[in-house]
């Protein structure tokens, strides 16, 4: 056990940000490793400002730490600079606790967010010293786990990952460290004997014990080949996020990083039922945080931290039952120290949010970001985002009359169906905003961001052909040149290549991972940073492989392919997400089943869950994603069932 | 620090070990929320987007160390002093620690213009991090000391400019035996701030210059162990400088 930190000190007078390498936050622990304990390398395979803050890979650190058979540390991706050093002088990838390099550990566990970082994911690997695939390793090597919701299609990277953890990791992490702690002890035998025992835990998938069969280049069959592997791998949810106060001690790091303020999740899980949102469809049912405990993880999280923002996380944040209750009480108890300020990211579309917005934004009304994604009332409709253009205007109108200035409008383009008329769509919303905006100011200004639609697993949307790299352009040039003149109008875009790479990966199956090596081998690291990123690496990569990308990219699947992640297993039935995708197609919308009665997607008939909601009715303003006119709220009769007893008593207590 | 109504402090802290590497900015940050943690009441600026009224001294570069730095900043009440080293130093990043906090005399001018002089120790090494005999370093810097004009260039944006750093040199001497944290030769060097002061970095590149045949010197550790303001004709400390009468501290200068 070595503290390498003597040999990467003097490598840091000569990188970028050398504080990235650190540690040292508040909020770290110092653990101790003791024999016999499952040592765990908690990996985000992007750098140390993006990786940070993550919060899954924070409260896994917390759950393992305070147990017996295990300790945790983290590491995140050397910048090139460093790594280059690195490499030069014999440095394996190293955890920023203790400085300890990544082969001290028993398991190095990744964290996976986005899938252009699967070749930082190989490259992490190979610096910890350990072969990339899977096949190559030895028992002297440490197991490679990943979780975060890429794993929900997790056959591109099936040939580098020992085991995936599919779902929520608040449970399943300590079932995995009794495992992994008894093979330690037992001296690390065989690690086919710790993968088949891991794979009997259930969310976990060990691809290594599966057969893939071909029929030229379709799927033909994913088949366990030993005893222990399931059928299907389920996801792990967690019942009552009320039993899970966590990070309890977020990090505070030394170095500015995204999303750097406390962050406390307000529920898990979303119904709105976005077509396109895999994140939505993963994560149901809705467990929202008992409103109390939200407040007490408020109060204690800044005291501890010393931060002066705080962020009230979720998926549809202003969709959390009393928000306006807890906004109103968080903004008006500010003792001490000066303001607090207050966000909450991913708001709805409509006038209740703005309300919540004016509430917390009492001073500095600078920008304000709504994502309607769609161009028109249409094309919201197929991807069932239902707001409609009133939403919007009052919404607009309400947050240009409170102050603010400038209003940025999130879209996405290349969605099914999406006809020209709609792409055009999204400039005219543009212009309007502005002219709502020159009543009420004299310098509105209004920036439009155009991301590319990428298809995910498990969504209903994954049997669409996605947009090429041509046709995305041609979209984003029909905005551009529709806003020309617009002085008001700011236009970004997402890059089509980088869209279309991952595109490549998202729906890809286990014959991409040659393909994701050729691209590491090549030196395509931080593909998520342009500066790194040439589409032509992964489409030469692609050739040398005998792949053809339009196959994995733009091609519509039908009812009869065989999906790679078929296996693996949101809870929503495949009948679900094939009759949502023709509604879509049918530009029919579904409600939200939270407030209205329940259409059976599977998740909670499933896995016998509920939606832990503490409001039966949606909170007033605007047509609440229902396409309806909700403006006078609590009007759709549901039965609630209640939250148990117990929760609420016991969290405030484990908090202090 | 023009508060009216306020208690302005003056505080010194060190900065070592680790957390060298994080930057000034970095380390104004830590304070405010030291600050905040504390729940210190803090007087704030007016205006549209009011912040606490902290001000910080002479920056120190990222990677050096420093038993020296200070900050002004203003109370809206009064505090007991006494106990305020230790509870900052203990909501503040491990290596950074507050050794004092005294009172401020009120308009007391703001220390980045009242800090004329610096006093650096400096552990000079090669390039490539390997010891630098005390001899060489010896001769190298006598050289130095005698030369009218030292200039070094510098590559800044990629646009190289050359500058003369004597003026900038008030001290210039090799110690005699390396302390316990450094390994190589070491060299003490008092700087002065104003028209234009220079860094140590700057000073052992123009000591390279010496040399007869090419040689290139860095900077190991650098620590700044005194910051100087001028007061009637004599240097003293920032804690003594423009501050209300305390009890005398020992501290090895």
């Amino acid at each position: 056990m070595s503290n390498l930190w003597p040999r990467i000190e003097p490598l840091l007078a000569k990188v970028e940000k050398p504080a990235r390498y650190i540690g040292m936050e508040r909020g770290a622990l110092a653990p101790v490793h003791r024999p016999g304990q499952a040592a765990f390398l908690l990996i985000y395979p992007d750098t140390y400002e993006i990786g940070l803050p993550n919060q899954g890979l924070q409260i896994l650190y917390e759950i393992l730490n305070e147990r017996d058979d295990a300790v945790a540390e983290r590491a995140y991706a050397p910048w090139v600079d460093l790594e280059a050093a690195m490499r030069r002088t014999g440095l394996p990838l190293f955890s920023v606790d203790t400085h300890r390099a990544a082969t001290d550990f028993d398991v190095l566990a990744f964290n996976l967010s986005a899938e252009l970082v699967y070749t930082n994911l190989l490259n992490c690997i190979d610096l910890a010293g350990v072969p990339v695939r899977c096949e190559d390793r030895r028992p002297e090597h440490p197991l490679v786990i990943a979780g975060g919701h890429c794993t929900f299609n997790p056959e591109p990277i099936a040939d580098f990952v020992d085991a995936f953890v599919i779902g929520d990791g608040e449970e399943v992490v300590s079932e995995i460290a009794e495992v992994v702690s008894a093979w330690k002890r037992g001296g690390r035998a065989s690690r086919e004997m710790v993968l088949r025992d891991l794979a009997t835990i259930v969310g976990v998938y060990v691809p290594s014990l599966y057969d893939v069969e071909y029929d030229g280049a379709a799927l033909r069959s994913i088949t366990p080949n030993v005893p222990e592997a399931p059928e299907a791998i389920e996801k792990r949810t967690v019942a009552d996020l009320a039993d899970w106060p966590y990070p309890k001690n977020q990090l505070v790091p030394l170095v500015e990083v995204v999303h750097d303020r406390l962050n406390v999740e307000i529920f898990r899980g979303c119904t709105r039922g976005c077509r396109f949102c895999q994140a939505g469809m993963i994560t149901r049912p809705v467990r929202e945080r008992p409103e109390e405990q939200v407040r007490t993880m408020v109060r204690e999280g800044l005291r501890r931290t010393g931060y002066d923002e705080v962020a009230l996380t979720s998926l549809s944040s202003a969709d959390f039952s009393g928000i306006d209750r807890v906004v109103a009480d968080l903004v008006n108890d500010q003792e001490g120290t000066g303001s607090v300020s207050l966000s909450l990211p991913s708001l709805r579309v409509d006038a209740f949010t703005v309300g919540i917005a004016a509430e917390i934004q009492k001073v500095r009304r600078t920008g304000l970001t709504f994502a309607p994604e769609g161009g028109s009332w249409r094309l919201r409709q197929v991807i069932n985002k239902l707001i409609t253009e009133e939403d919007l205007y009052a919404a607009v109108d309400g947050a240009y009359s409170s102050g603010w200035r400038r209003v940025k409008l999130y879209f996405l383009t290349g969605l099914p169906t999406e006809s020209d008329e709609d792409t055009l769509g999204i400039a005219k919303l543009a212009r309007e905003v502005i002219e709502i905006g020159r009543r009420h100011t004299k310098n509105p200004s209004c920036t439009v961001s155009l991301g590319g639609f990428v298809p995910k697993a498990h969504t209903p949307f994954q049997w669409f052909g996605q947009n090429g790299v041509e046709e995305l352009h041609r979209k984003i040039g029909l905005v551009r040149g529709a806003l020309k003149g617009q002085r008001a109008a700011q236009l970004k875009w997402h890059d089509p290549e980088a869209t279309f790479a991952e595109g490549i990966v998202s729906r890809g199956d286990r014959r991409l991972g040659k393909v994701i090596e050729r691209v590491w081998r090549a030196g395509g690291t931080f593909q998520e940073w342009s500066e790194y990123f040439h589409l032509s690496r992964w489409l030469e990569a692609m050739a040398a492989e005998g792949l053809d990308p339009d196959w994995y990219v733009t091609r519509q699947r039908t009812r009869d392919d065989l999906l790679p992640w078929e296996h693996i297993r949101a809870g929503l039935h495949s009948d679900f997400l094939w009759s949502d995708w023709q509604e879509a197609l049918h530009e029919h919308g579904l409600p939200d089943c939270r407030w209205t009665p329940c259409y059976d997607c599977g998740v909670c008939t499933g896995y016998a869950l509920e939606h832990v909601v503490a409001s039966s009715v949606p909170p007033a303003g605007g047509s609440q994603g229902t396409g309806q006119d909700l403006s006078r709220g609590a009007d759709i009769p549901v039965t609630l069932i209640r939250r148990p007893e117990h929760a609420e008593p016991a969290l405030a207590g484990e908090i202090a | 620090m023009r508060g009216d109504t306020g208690f302005p402090v003056r505080v010194r802290y060190s900065k070592q070990g680790k957390v060298r590497w994080i930057s000034h900015r970095d380390v104004a940050r830590a304070f405010e929320r030291a600050l905040r943690i504390e729940q210190l009441p803090l007087a704030f600026t007016l205006g549209f987007s009011p912040r606490p009224k902290v001000s910080f001294g002479l920056a120190l570069s990222t990677g050096y160390e420093s038993e020296a730095e200070y900050l002004d900043l203003e109370l809206s009440a009064p505090v007991d002093l006494e106990p305020l080293p230790a509870r900052l130093t203990a909501a503040l990043p491990i290596g950074i620690e507050v050794d004092a906090v005294v009172e401020l005399e009120e308009r007391a001018p703001a220390l980045q213009e009242a800090v004329a002089a610096v006093t650096w120790r400096v552990e000079v090494t090669h390039d490539d991090g390997q010891p630098v005999s005390e001899a060489t370093l010896r001769a190298l810097v006598a050289g130095a000391r005698s030369a009218p004009v030292l200039e070094v260039t510098q590559v800044r944006k990629g646009r190289s400019s050359v500058s003369d750093v004597a003026p900038a040199i008030r001290r210039l001497e090799v110690l005699d035996a390396p302390g316990e944290t450094f390994s190589s030769a070491i060299v003490e060097m008092e700087l002065v701030t104003q028209p234009r002061g220079a860094k140590p970095s700057e000073v052992v590149a123009a000591i390279a210059g010496m040399s007869p045949s090419p040689v290139t010197l860095a900077v190991g550790r650098a620590v700044r162990t005194h910051q100087w303001i001028e007061r009637d004709g004599a240097r003293c400390e920032p804690l003594d400088a423009d501050t209300r009468p305390r009890v005398p501290q020992v501290r090895a200068s």
